[in-house]
């Protein structure tokens, strides 16, 4: 395995690329993302997404947010060569909501909200509402490898580029 | 950040290596030997250590109060001391008059100096309280995984030394290379393409 901070560094690249393709996934096929895992889950954009281009030292940064905001001009940052670096995603299951920021170099995750846990007065419940509460981030965490098992099968087949890829271009140019 | 949160931030983990020996006793030795220490009163100005998650303030491992069910639940606790420069500059200034006076000399020495502001700086960090920073987290042992409530970077960096050296096992924060290489499953040409990938231009 390589160095952690060279590893880091050298596949910063691979979150991003990560996030670009959930964004293409959730936006033409949500039924394939849903179906990645044992229970039923509907993914979808949230509120916030940041795309970034990078050109030599110069950085451009598009962030886009609001719960009716118009994703037209993330399309334009993504064919003027940007990816996604930071993404807000919804999934729902069961009736449940999680909603959750994910940043593609680290893949940390921030502003997560999951389901509603009952009271947390007494000892007793405060125990129930734990394992509640980890339940809800198991979850999230294995559909979420879930979702990045499946990019990787894609990224690293050999018809990445004139398959997966090309798509993406026609989605991008739509 | 606690875990119980309406919203949180939260870095993932898989624990390398198990536990040699009894887990819940190695574990629970493990917590009260690097509890954090209180250090209000003393001259230290930072201290890390690990402390109950129902109780922060009163660290407590008694029992197995630490496990819920198949999970370990516990916080990471830093308390840090500030003193403010400003406080040193004046006691500084007040105690070099009162050995100038005393002393009846028209100068310090350098190292007079210095000694009267360790004096000073570990005065006030006695007196100063410190401010306690909690991370909650949630160790699932037997799927080697920790859900770790902070993204500051500090915070994982304290997580990741007590770690080792409380239970001497390593903690591999996931981001896309180690997510990679660790919890995904991949085929040896998949392995081959992952080592020599580069960027997409889409």
């Amino acid at each position: 395995m390589l160095d952690v901070a060279v590893a880091y560094n050298r596949y910063k690249f691979l979150g991003h690329e990560f996030l670009t393709w959930l964004w293409f996934m959730m936006d033409t096929q949500p039924e394939v993302l849903g179906g990645l895992y044992k229970d039923e889950i509907t993914p979808y954009m949230g509120n916030r997404i940041v795309l970034e281009a990078a050109s030599g030292d110069i950085r451009e940064t598009v962030t886009i947010k609001g719960d009716e905001a118009d994703m037209q001009e993330g399309r334009v940052a993504l064919k003027k060569g940007a990816l996604v670096t930071e993404l807000n995603v919804i999934i729902e299951s069961g009736g449940q909501q999680w909603q959750f920021t994910i940043k593609g170099e680290s893949l940390n995750i921030s502003s997560l909200s999951t389901p509603e846990i009952g009271p947390t007065s007494s000892a007793e419940d405060r125990e129930g509402a734990v394992l509640e509460k980890a339940y809800f981030y198991e979850k999230l965490s294995s559909y979420f490898d879930s979702l990045f098992q499946d990019f990787l099968n894609q990224r690293l087949a050999a018809d990445w580029e004139t398959q997966r890829v090309a798509a993406m271009q026609n989605w991008i140019r739509k | 950040m606690g875990l119980l949160s309406s919203s949180v931030s939260m870095t993932r983990y898989r624990v390398n290596g198990e536990i040699e020996g009894p887990l819940m006793e190695t574990i629970h030795q493990g917590l009260v030997t690097n509890t954090v220490p209180e250090i209000d009163g003393e001259v230290t100005d930072k201290a890390t250590g690990w402390t109950s998650w129902q109780t922060p303030y009163q660290p407590d491992f008694e029992g197995s109060s630490f496990a819920y069910g198949t999970y370990l639940v516990f916080s990471l606790r830093v308390d840090k001391k500030s003193i403010p420069a400003k406080a040193v500059q004046k006691l500084m200034a007040v105690e070099m008059a009162r050995k100038l006076a005393e002393d009846q000399r028209p100068y310090l020495s350098k190292n007079e100096k210095k000694l009267i502001k360790e004096h000073v700086t570990d005065a006030l960090c006695r007196q100063v309280p410190s401010v306690p920073h909690i991370y909650d987290l949630i160790w699932n042992y037997e799927e080697r995984r920790i859900c770790f409530f902070s993204s500051l970077k500090s915070a994982n960096e304290e997580l990741e030394e007590l770690f080792v050296k409380s239970f001497g096992l390593n903690l591999i924060r996931l981001f896309p290379y180690t997510l990679t290489e660790i919890a995904m499953e991949l085929t040896a040409d998949q392995k081959d393409r992952l080592n020599h990938l580069k960027p997409t231009s889409f």
